[in-house]
């Protein structure tokens, strides 16, 4: 454990995305005691630039700027995380069925696996979204029901070679029962590959969520980044940064996420250095 | 006797290791020389910084991490660590080339055979296209690869593993170097493609009268082929000579007890008495393969194990011998029943194994354990070794605390601290390694043991240790044993009885005595005369265990 | 010649294979319809106010709303077999035809973009790749790491805001410009002209995967023994990246390109919407907007059925390049 978070400290983009991805979670938590009536509250007059009176201006109805990031972060935050949850919960048992038992079950799983990696994902989420109608719970699903075939092709690649390891083996020629050896053998040993694609997952996910929400597909309780550039996208000439603010919003915290995967695949998957 | 200078003069050679590695250096002012028309072959195990020095020949270490930091190389005249990138790669190919241990890997999978041989040509020499052919296609012949002209537009794939090292050393030959260094060109063969690559050896330094250095751990190979020999341990050469002088009367502790530790081919009596009551008896064992399939294709079909009957008696070890593909894992892998067999019976104290579901097979597994090949991949990477040793026992219903402190007991038994059982398998050696699986296999007490292939991945001083450990154990134990291999000297020491396997089918099957002085079978008879230094009688010393030299 | 004949019964079998695939596909069709509240056919027609009675009186009657589950089903089933995908109230028109005309601009975007970010991705990922931690790679790295995490439709928007408005290079949006009447080259000129910045905001994200994708398989490659054997015959390290390293390293580029057919068109309505762009994407959008469910449902099969197509081509491209694959 002590030499994963030294050779993790030393990858200093990992850490230094680590140290922002604290600090926009902590701005998410933090979110409705420093902005108590929400991002919808009309604040002031719209269009104020922004380092004026409010410190990121406001948008075209009046809306808080500033809060309106603020509960962007905490929506991605949650959409991201809850629907990778579910992705990758689906995408182990999947995956990890097909590749342990193989036959049949395998290729039936496989197959699929790649209808839903055939159709078009962005389309179908938008399908499922815009048919039922745009929730926080139906965005979850959707953005769930697309990722998990990568998930699942990886589980599936990582318990078909370690069943036929020869530890694997070992175990159940000593009589193990196959839940026993997939529990406490299998799955421990490809705990790294999945935390690592679950966080490259997490900022697929966000990118999704933002994308649909810039289509008009997003919660009308909620705020969110990509809302936000879509709403101000009308007014390109005249308050470009209404637009702007909210996607570097998006694109720092994907490239904190991002970094923080790659830092975690170095430091749990170590390679000869060059 | 070499009256001419020698082709390869290397001296006082060091190659400095990165910090991280476990020595600091990888060779030690370290000096040879080849003459010009001999065969030199340089033994040792892994770790001993041969292949590190056959690659600084070349220039070809992985810099900048492995550098050469001492000493001269000299190629006919010339010091290769000192030259310029430019005269270096003029060089390569042309005056010294190099032929390499994996060939499938060391060929590019995309590149037909022809067009990885034609680069040399389009490198070091003027020729046009229509008179490159014509002499590829006449070296494929030279190594005796049949249908050459065919031969050129096929890919490393299409061919065989003695087929693939044929073409690199076609590969390495065409320019006709001075100086040819072969890296453990055979280890990845079977012995009787070994033997053929060993002839063509043979047959081509003679009749171009080529510099050989030959990378090899194993001395049989040493006693066909070398003139001379080298023995390096831990980055220094102990003992250079020719081949008669070092192999016979080796002066340095360490080439005896390397020697030492080669079993010898001479069969041990036959302990056990034929009205033993038998243990496990297998018979008509049939496994076949079904591969492919698809639309309007047929499927392949692979038989991998046709009809096998076969039995073993108390206190009995019976070795199963052959080449890969011979279907011996498999069939070790069918009585276990890792792999399900579609015919045949499985009969251990009277019951059939293959009759049973799969819940009342697990309670039957624990008589009949495995020891496998593989040290890394044998062990779970996270579990202590404590733990994967008393893992058995528990599932099977024993307390914890028992379990474990019958793992530590089974420590000892393998030679092993048993304070160890709280680290983890990657700190331990590949011998230690196959010591653990042993007391693993151990644990649930078998009453048959399968050993498939336990020593086949361990340097020979090890492998000496762990075969006598496991004949140790078996005698005091009174275990039946099931031990697969590919190599005729160790069943010639751990085996009472043999079954030789080729394509699925055993061919013979006798006591190993009678085997091995009168092989009936053309098969084991091929199988005989490819062991590399069969006529060699080596010495045996008091000491035998290089390890711990006096 | 033999190669001919497999290759053609290798996309013949693909082809069949796709067939349960695509009746899953108009399957899932038919439930998300039937899942949507509220009447299947005030669904279909769009806003029920602004259709006639007439109008949803055959709407009910062509998908025999007033028939078992199963009825309707095999009916869905025949229309589509028969390439009849429904019609648009909204536009007007069958959604085969609207489809058919809107596909040509989407091929041409997707095109360009393969080209753009494949091309791309494999010579810069082979830059980085073969001089690891260097000045270049790092940049490389960085330029790809960063464009990795940039949603496409802010890229598009600020180019618009830099090319398009600040400095006026590049139209804002749409495909031509209509109020000039090109022909011939100068038509194509100005596709060209429009199709610069859509392309660039496409191809962004997926070059950056493809580069980081292809110095990874560059840094793997190298390590590989064939690369030693190259060296020992004398070779230059250029003439092994060249001849050697890059076939080898650019497999899985291929391998991936076609599992990201599917979210490149679903990029493309994002990049459509942002810039107008009038192809089956932007036809998305508004079949949403407009919730023309039929529509959108049409272009989700289409799409489809694009996916597959291009998966096949993909797979037997892969085989040209590797000889170990067989085609089977």
């Amino acid at each position: 454990m002590n030499a994963f978070l030294q050779r993790f400290a030393r990858n200093r983009a990992a850490f230094a995305g680590f140290l922002v991805l604290l600090a926009i979670v902590a701005v998410a938590i933090a979110g409705p005691s420093l902005f108590h009536a929400g991002p919808f509250e009309l604040a002031g007059p719209p269009f104020s630039p922004p380092f004026g009176r409010y410190p990121l201006g406001t948008d075209m109805l009046g809306r808080n700027e500033l809060a309106g990031l603020v509960y962007g972060a905490r929506t991605s935050l949650l959409i991201g995380l809850a629907a990778t949850l579910f992705a990758t919960l689906l995408g182990v048992v999947i995956g990890g069925l097909a590749g342990y038992y193989g036959g049949a079950l395998d290729h039936a799983l496989m197959r699929v696996t790649e209808m839903f990696q055939t159709i078009p994902s962005f389309l179908f989420a938008i399908l499922v979204v815009a048919i039922l109608s745009p929730s926080i719970r139906t965005v979850i699903l959707a953005i769930a029901i697309v990722s998990w075939p990568p998930m699942a092709r990886l589980v599936r690649g990582e318990f078909r070679s370690l069943r036929n390891r020869e530890f694997v083996q070992a175990c159940i020629a000593m009589g193990m029962s196959d839940s026993r050896v997939i529990l406490l053998h299998v799955l421990p040993n490809c705990v790294s590959s999945i935390i690592v694609t679950g966080s490259l997952l997490v900022a697929t996910a966000i990118l999704t969520e933002s994308a649909l929400s810039f289509l008009g597909l997003s919660d009308p309780n909620v705020m969110s980044w990509g809302f936000m550039v879509g709403a101000a996208r009308d007014f390109l000439q005249r308050a470009w940064w209404l637009c702007a603010i909210p996607g570097v919003a998006i694109l720092v915290t994907v490239l904190a996420i991002n970094l923080v995967g790659d830092g975690l695949n170095d430091a749990l998957n170590p390679r000869l250095r060059h | 006797m070499a009256t001419s200078s020698p082709i390869l003069d290397i001296r006082n050679l060091t190659v400095d290791l990165p910090p991280w590695a476990d020595r600091p250096q990888a060779v030690s002012d370290v000096s040879l020389t080849l003459a010009p028309d001999e065969i030199l072959c340089v033994v040792g195990e892994s770790g001993s910084g041969k292949s590190v020095m056959a690659r600084a020949v070349m220039r070809l270490l992985p810099a900048p991490h492995v550098r050469a930091s001492g000493g001269s190389i000299l190629l006919d005249g010339e010091d290769v660590l000192r030259l310029s990138d430019a005269r270096m790669r003029e060089l390569r190919g042309r005056r010294v080339s190099m032929i390499f241990q994996e060939p499938m890997t060391a060929l590019n999978p995309v590149k037909t055979i022809g067009a990885q041989i034609e680069e040399v040509l389009e490198l070091h020499t003027p020729l046009r296209k229509r008179e490159r052919v014509p002499r590829i296609v006449e070296m494929l012949a030279a190594v005796r690869l049949p249908n050459a002209a065919q031969l050129v537009d096929a890919y490393p794939h299409q061919l065989s593993g003695g087929q693939r090292q044929r073409a690199m050393i076609a590969m390495a030959l065409i320019l006709e170097p001075a100086l040819v260094i072969a890296d453990e060109p055979t280890t990845a063969l079977d012995v009787t493609t070994q033997k053929g690559i060993l002839a063509l050896f043979r047959e081509i330094q003679r009749a171009r009268h080529i510099g050989v250095l030959f990378i090899t751990h194993d001395f049989g190979v040493v006693a066909d082929i070398a003139d001379r020999v080298a023995v390096m341990q831990h980055g220094r050469v102990v003992e250079v000579g020719t081949t008669d002088a070092v192999l016979n009367a080796p002066t340095h502790p360490y080439t005896q007890a390397l020697i030492a530790a080669v079993p010898s081919l001479e069969p041990r009596a036959r302990r056990v008495a034929s009205e033993a009551p038998v243990v496990l008896r297998v018979e008509g064992l049939e496994k076949t393969y079904h591969s492919g399939g698809g639309f309007g294709r047929g499927r392949r079909v692979v038989p991998a194990v046709k009809t096998i009957d076969l039995t073993i008696r108390h206190g009995e070890t019976l070795g199963v011998v052959g080449e890969s593909g011979s279907g011996k894992s498999t069939l070790a892998r069918c009585i276990v029943r890792l792999v399900d067999a579609e015919r045949g019976a499985v009969v251990m104290n009277g019951v059939d194994l293959m009759r049973l579901s799969r819940r009342e097979l697990r309670k039957h597994r624990r008589q009949i354990q495995t020891v496998f090949q593989d040290p890394y991949g044998s062990l779970d990477p996270r579990s202590r070794i404590g733990r994967l040793i008393a893992e058995g026992p528990i599932v099977h219903g024993v307390p914890e605390q028992e379990a474990l402190s019958r793992a530590h007991a089974l420590l000892e038994l393998v030679g092993l601290d048993p304070r160890a059982a709280d680290r983890f398998p990657h700190e331990f050696s590949g011998g230690q390694r196959q010591r653990i699986g042993i007391a693993r296999a151990l644990a649930l007490e078998p009453a048959v043991l399968i050993a498939d292939e336990p020593v086949s991945a361990l340097d020979v001083s090890v492998q000496a240790q762990v075969l006598r450990l496991l004949a140790d154990i078996r005698d005091r134990l009174k275990l039946a044993m099931l031990f697969i291999t590919h190599d005729l000297r160790v069943a010639a020491q751990v085996c009472d009885t043999i079954a030789v396997m080729r394509a699925g089918e055993i061919v013979e099957y006798g006591a190993v005595g009678d085997i091995f002085a009168s092989p009936s079978h053309p098969y084991t008879r091929e199988l005989f005369s490819a062991v590399p230094g069969r006529d060699w009688r080596h010495p045996r010393s008091p000491i035998s265990d290089p390890a711990n030299p006096p | 010649m033999s190669v001919a004949r497999d290759r053609a019964r290798y996309i013949g079998w693909r082809l069949a294979q796709a067939v349960p695939t695509l009746l899953l596909i108009v399957t899932l069709n038919f439930l998300l319809v039937h899942l949507a509240p509220g009447n299947a056919a005030d669904v279909l027609a769009g806003e029920a106010g602004s259709a006639t009675p007439q109008y949803m009186a055959v709407l009910r009657h062509e998908f025999g709303l007033d028939q078992p589950l199963y009825v309707q089903y095999l009916d869905y089933l025949r229309n589509v077999v028969s390439l009849d995908l429904g019609y648009s109230f909204r536009e007007g028109m069958p959604v085969r035809d609207l489809i058919a005309t809107r596909l040509g601009p989407t091929l041409l975007l997707m095109g360009t973009t393969i080209v753009l970010s494949i091309g791309l991705g494999v010579l810069l990922g082979l830059l980085a790749g073969t001089r690891p931690n260097s000045l270049r790679d790092n940049v490389i790295s960085v330029f790809a790491l960063v464009s990795y995490a940039t949603p496409l439709f802010w890229v598009g928007l600020m180019l618009i805001v830099l090319f398009a408005i600040e400095l006026r290079w590049l139209p804002t949006s749409g495909m031509v410009n209509i109020a000039a009447f090109y022909t011939g080259w100068a038509k194509v000129g100005d596709i060209a002209r429009h199709l610069v910045l859509p392309a660039i905001t496409l191809s962004l994200f997926y070059m950056a995967l493809y580069v980081r994708l292809m110095r990874a398989s560059v840094l793997e490659q190298r390590d590989m023994d064939y690369v030693v054997t190259a060296r020992s015959k004398g070779l230059t390290e250029r003439a092994i990246t060249y001849r050697h390293v890059l076939r080898n390293a650019s497999l899985p580029i291929v391998t991936m390109a076609g599992v990201q057919i599917g979210n490149l068109l679903g990029g493309s309505v994002v990049v459509e919407t942002v810039f107008g762009w009038p192809g089956i994407g932007l036809l998305a959008y508004k079949a949403l907007f407009a919730r023309d469910l039929n529509l959108l449902l049409g272009v989700f099969f289409v799409a489809a059925c694009l996916v597959i197509l291009v998966n096949i081509v993909v797979d037997v491209i892969y085989t040209m390049l590797d000889p170990r694959i067989a085609l089977r």
